[in-house]
């Protein structure tokens, strides 16, 4: 029992839910079991993988971001339309926004502000600025990102390939590098951080300022799945990145994250809508069964933790 | 100037002062750690070990005095970034670890220059060589997260941590308490290397409640009490007895020791059984005593309160004939309600008694707040004003009358008198004894040891239980100092 | 003159100050024609929020990370259930207003619980319970929409006295929470969690019942403004609580409430309310796009927060 740690098992439930979810759906719907099947079912994942990450990013510094839905969308409406008549003016638009989240980072270290409110507000000036950009319906993917989103690698499809990819990037960038460390530190004892020389402001504003380039990677991503935008496009993301990071075994407060368990989070749920859809729930209770889905694996988590603690006692 | 590189002390602070509010913790200090020696610090509560601590870590800047590493002057600029560069390392009470990274990545936070290709490879060399070096055989996987460490095992990591160095060397390392969560033989191992490492030219400050482990390992033992030394000698020139002697008072201030209250035939107001496995005395508490909680600091007396004051419920429904009402010693994070007036501040345990249907009755709360200012003579002209615009000791009477004003027949205590000035404290002192003489009981921690003697009954606190019980005229600073500090350890 | 000072000194002022400048400005451009119209549009529209305002102030008085996010959720389905049991019957008016205060208690009853039980951050436990919630109002609505009682339809579109009667409603719901917070112990103990929950608990508050009736209330309201609000626009849509997410909580805000909890005032609610819809009447007066408005709002949630912090820190 020596290999299986707190953390192994912290990401054992999110891996195992989703390995049984996807039996399920194979079980279900035995056509999905091929290339085409998979690359459909997970093929929305990219996005809400990439928001998921960037939600995560900010939790490590026990912050939450109610922004997220709102910024992407916003990144996936100057997508749709700067990026792809005038690419210059829409890159400096999106490295904007990346320096717009490094500042907010320092806002709310400096003044010591609640992030849930702070990024509140931002919801409303992303979701303004969006619908300014794009009052109807509409734009066009810019082709390059339309051509990588369809893309048809050998073998395994772009969805799972892209998920992969996505999982590997940040677990090298939070759990392995020296960096990550710095930011989990943040998280986890900010006082000893700042006591062993270390600037938090300047740690905040880089993990915001990497979250929204997360973030601004799932707008683009969304866009070269749908190929056009609209400004409410991706609202429901606020509430799913957060649901995934804590599927994934993420925590709230601590420094605690996943990066792989948060992809892995990200896909669950996503497979999750597939899967009700499969079992003929009715399209009513979807919503509601993924908001069981989240109590259900919070209660199994409490359950674990408290072995953990067990354990430690003896 | 021609002294040999040892003669020249590491770090050296002269007629160092330090007042925190009314309170002087520091009163012209003279202390210096040479290349090569282990120093032992032994002081009861609020000698000033940890305000000397803070100032040789740079922590605490110093109201007056000088400071020089090396020989060299550094009174002015020196912070808790100059003394790590100089190579001064400290090992806290408190975990200063961060729970959910591992022991390397934990490494890699304390040493800046762990990074790039490889760091973790080198990180982790570096800690575990060193924990091979202290503990051999400590078995600790340097790949876990410190959370799922044990205490002991966590304070190895830090004590590693501390001593492993990377670009400046390390020079002096001030271990505090050290051992308070290791065993014996792993406080052996820590031991046999502090002498290592000093015989190899560093130096090292020790503070334990272990007098056994100061005689054993330091070469020179400093005596603090009152913000002053009060002796400094080598440490074989020492006895344990000798320490505790040098500790207590030079002069009997007085002897006010009351005769052992005669409690048979009474019945308990409160009592909770001893858990731990050890041999540990159980709490009672009977009607109209002053009960005192001793032992040196953090040795379990606020937990022992906070879990008699949880234990009579009042979670989910108000209790208006609570049994006990709490007073808080750190105000500001048991017991200040900031943004509030003094008067609210003062009615809030009172408040049940206050409403009718619901509602606070303002007049009887605005006539029991004056009453109240009036007998404990809280300085204000107007209760309306905020809690913070008063001095320490009064926002502590306020916390004070918001107990005393309830009909709480037990008043636990935890350490309230920190930071008050006298003339408060000796108010404080006689009305308790008054509420006390009606009745009343009070559980009294206290880190200050002319309160200890004012009791009727001490419960002497160590490591988590209850060591000893004194009663009456066996309540002396002698009995209390003998019992708060172990011979060895457990 | 001292009055003036006095009430500049209240936190809920500047809400006001704001909000008769819109109005100021808004009537003067339209050359006073609008004056009744737009007085007392605010003061309908400015009523829903206000409701739900108030007891999503009193959870965000019990201190840093207290929100509730089932506001809208709770809204929808009081709405729709109300009318439902009420079939557009005027005898069953008492059923359907019984049928609200169950749902608003039961689903406060479960955020506690969820809270408690779980201890998950309220934010989290408010926003899984909401998405259960949500979906029994879609699984109980099936599309259909049902018209109000002809009674209550007209009750809530009239006026008293030149005064909206949901306004009045607003007032007499507000005066019970001025009275509970300010005159009650139940307000000194919301305050005291807010202050500092382990000093709280330690001078005596009973802290989880206090929590728990704060979540329940919270719920309530939000549940009884869904029944005003379906019955005022002639029917329970299941959209119609989502605008009030963010509201709620922008209200409670600009009012002046501490974000950082301890500190409450049911005037700013009104002022802020006031002010906020003013807002988007004045940008639609003189033309604005839906974006623009959007954008200001945020600005101005952020402006008050920072300017709030300021106060603080000094």
């Amino acid at each position: 029992m020596k290999w299986l740690t707190a953390e192994r098992l912290r990401l054992l439930v999110p891996a195992l839910s989703l390995v049984v979810l996807l039996a399920a759906v194979f079980y279900l719907q035995p056509r999905t079991m091929s290339y085409t099947g998979l690359n459909l079912l997970f093929n929305l994942a990219v996005p809400i993988a990439l928001a998921t990450i960037a939600q995560m990013l900010i939790m490590t510094v026990n912050d939450l971001d109610l922004s997220m839905g709102t910024f992407v969308s916003f990144v996936a409406c100057v997508t749709a339309t700067f990026l792809q008549t005038d690419p210059l003016t829409g890159a400096l638009i999106l490295v904007g926004c990346i320096a717009v989240y490094a500042g907010l980072g320092v806002i709310i270290h400096l003044r010591n502000l609640p992030s849930i409110v702070v990024t509140l507000g931002m919801s409303f000036v992303w979701s303004g600025l969006a619908v300014l950009l794009l009052p109807a319906p509409g734009g066009v993917a810019p082709d390059w990102i339309r051509w990588l989103m369809t893309s048809k690698p050998p073998l395994v499809p772009m969805a799972i390939v892209a998920s992969v990819l996505i999982a590997v990037i940040a677990h090298f960038l939070v759990m392995r590098s020296a960096f990550g460390v710095v930011i989990r530190g943040v998280g986890g004892n900010e006082r000893s951080v700042a006591r062993a020389g270390w600037s938090v402001v300047r740690a905040r504003a880089a993990t915001y300022a990497l979250a929204g380039f997360f973030a601004v990677l799932s707008g683009i991503c969304l866009v070269g799945l749908t190929t056009s935008a609209d400004a409410n496009i991706a609202l429901r993301y606020t509430l799913l990145s957060i649901a995934g990071v804590i599927l994934g075994g993420g925590e709230f407060v601590g420094g605690r994250v996943s990066p792989i368990g948060a992809v892995i989070g990200a896909l669950t749920l996503t497979l999750a809508a597939s899967f009700l859809s499969f079992l003929k729930i009715p399209p009513d209770w979807q919503i509601g069964a993924q908001g069981a889905i989240l109590i259900i694996v919070l209660a199994l988590r409490l359950i674990l933790n408290r072995r953990e603690s067990v354990e430690k006692a003896k | 100037m021609n002294q040999r590189p040892q003669d020249v002390p590491v770090i050296a602070v002269d007629g160092a002062s330090k007042s925190f509010g009314a309170v002087r913790a520091l009163d012209g200090v003279g202390f210096a750690v040479r290349p090569g020696e282990c120093v032992g610090l032994v002081g009861h509560n609020g000698a000033g070990k940890s305000t000397l601590v803070g100032i040789i870590n740079g922590g605490l800047k110093p109201d007056a005095g000088a400071i020089s590493l090396d020989g060299l002057d550094a009174t002015g600029h020196y912070s808790i970034g100059e003394a790590r560069s100089h190579g001064v390392r400290c090992v806290f009470q408190e975990l200063s670890l961060c729970p959910n990274l591992t022991v390397t990545e934990n490494t890699r936070i304390t040493h800046a220059s762990l990074k790039g290709f490889g760091w973790r490879r080198r990180a982790e060399a570096l800690i575990r060589a060193k924990l091979d070096e202290i503990f051999p055989g400590h078995g600790i996987d340097c790949r876990t997260a410190i959370s799922t460490l044990t205490i002991a095992e966590r304070q190895m990591v830090e004590i590693a941590t501390a001593f492993s160095e990377t670009d400046s060397k390390v020079k002096l390392v001030i271990l505090d308490e050290p051992t308070s969560s290791l065993d014996a033989s792993l406080a052996g191992q820590l031991l046999a290397y502090v002498r290592r490492f000093v015989s190899g030219g560093g130096a090292v400050v020790l503070i334990s409640h272990i007098l056994g482990e100061i005689l054993s390992t330091a070469d020179r033992v400093v005596v603090m009490k009152d913000g002053k030394v009060v002796g400094e000698r080598a440490a074989k020139e020492f006895s344990i007895e000798g320490l505790v002697a040098a500790m207590g008072s030079v002069v009997r201030a007085r002897d006010a020791n009351r005769p052992a209250r005669d409690v048979s035939g009474l019945a308990p107001v409160l009592e909770q059984r001893a858990h731990t496995r050890a041999e540990a005395i159980d709490f009672v508490a009977y009607p109209g005593e002053i009960i005192g909680l001793a032992g040196l600091g953090g040795h379990g007396q606020t937990r022992t309160l906070v879990s008699l004051f949880m234990g009579q419920g009042g979670d989910w429904i108000p209790r208006h004939d609570s049994k006990v009402a709490f007073v808080a010693g750190d105000r500001h994070v048991d017991g200040n309600l900031p943004l509030w007036s003094i008067l609210k501040n003062m009615t809030i345990t009172l408040l049940p008694d206050l409403t009718r249907a619901g509602l606070v009755d303002d007049r009887q709360e605005g006539a029991i707040g004056k009453s109240w200012r009036d007998r404990i003579e809280i300085r204000t002209e107007n209760l309306g004003n905020p809690i913070l615009s008063l001095s320490g000791g009064n926002q502590q009477k306020v916390l004070f009358a918001r107990a005393l004003a309830t009909r709480a027949p037990v008043v636990l205590m935890d350490d309230p008198m920190r930071g008050v000035d006298i003339g408060t404290k000796q108010e404080v002192y006689h009305m308790l004894r008054v509420e006390a003489d009606k009745g009343r009981t009070f559980v009294w921690y206290s880190t200050e040891m002319d309160e200890v003697c004012q009791c009727d009954r001490v419960y002497v606190f160590r490591e988590g239980r209850i060591v000893a019980e004194l009663r009456g005229q066996e309540v002396t600073e002698e009995r209390v100092l003998a019992a708060s500090f172990a011979e060895k350890a457990a | 003159m001292n009055l003036v000072v006095r009430l500049l000194a209240k936190p809920w002022i500047w809400a006001f100050v704001a909000a008769f400048g819109v109005w100021l400005a808004t009537i003067l451009f339209t050359g006073g024609a609008s004056t009744l119209g737009l007085s007392q549009a605010a003061l309908t529209f400015a009523a829903f929020s206000i409701i739900v305002g108030l007891g999503q102030m009193f959870v965000i008085t019990l201190g840093p990370g207290n929100v509730d996010l089932s506001i809208p959720a709770t809204m929808t389905l009081a709405g729709t259930v109300a009318l439902k049991v009420m079939d557009t019957n005027n005898d069953l008016i008492v059923a359907g207003i019984a049928a609200t205060l169950a749902i608003g208690i039961a689903i406060g009853i479960a955020n506690y619980g969820l809270i408690k039980l779980l201890r998950i951050p309220p934010i989290i436990a408010t926003l899984s319970s909401s998405f259960i919630v949500q979906s029994t109002a879609i699984w109980y609505n099936r599309g259909i929409r049902i018209k109000p009682p002809a009674y209550l339809a007209e009750f809530s579109t009239a006026s008293t006295l030149g005064i909206p009667n949901v306004a009045i409603v607003a007032l007499v719901i507000s005066i019970v929470a001025w009275v509970l917070l300010e005159k009650g112990i139940y307000g000194r103990w919301v305050s005291a969690i807010g202050q500092n929950m382990r000093a709280a608990r330690l001078a005596g508050v009973p802290v989880d019942g206090v929590r728990f009736a704060t979540y329940v209330f919270c719920a309530v309201l939000a549940a009884l403004c869904g029944f005003l609000l379906s019955c005022f626009s002639g029917g329970a849509a299941l959209n119609m609580g989502a605008e009030y997410l963010l509201t709620s909580i922008a209200v409670v805000i600009i009012g002046g409430t501490a974000v950082a909890g301890g500190f409450a005032n049911v005037p700013g609610i009104w002022g802020a309310s006031l002010f906020l819809f003013l807002v988007v009447s004045m940008l639609n007066t003189y033309g604005a796009s839906a974006g623009v408005r959007l954008l200001l709002t945020g600005l101005i949630i952020i402006a008050v927060i920072i300017a709030a912090s300021r106060k603080q820190t000094v």
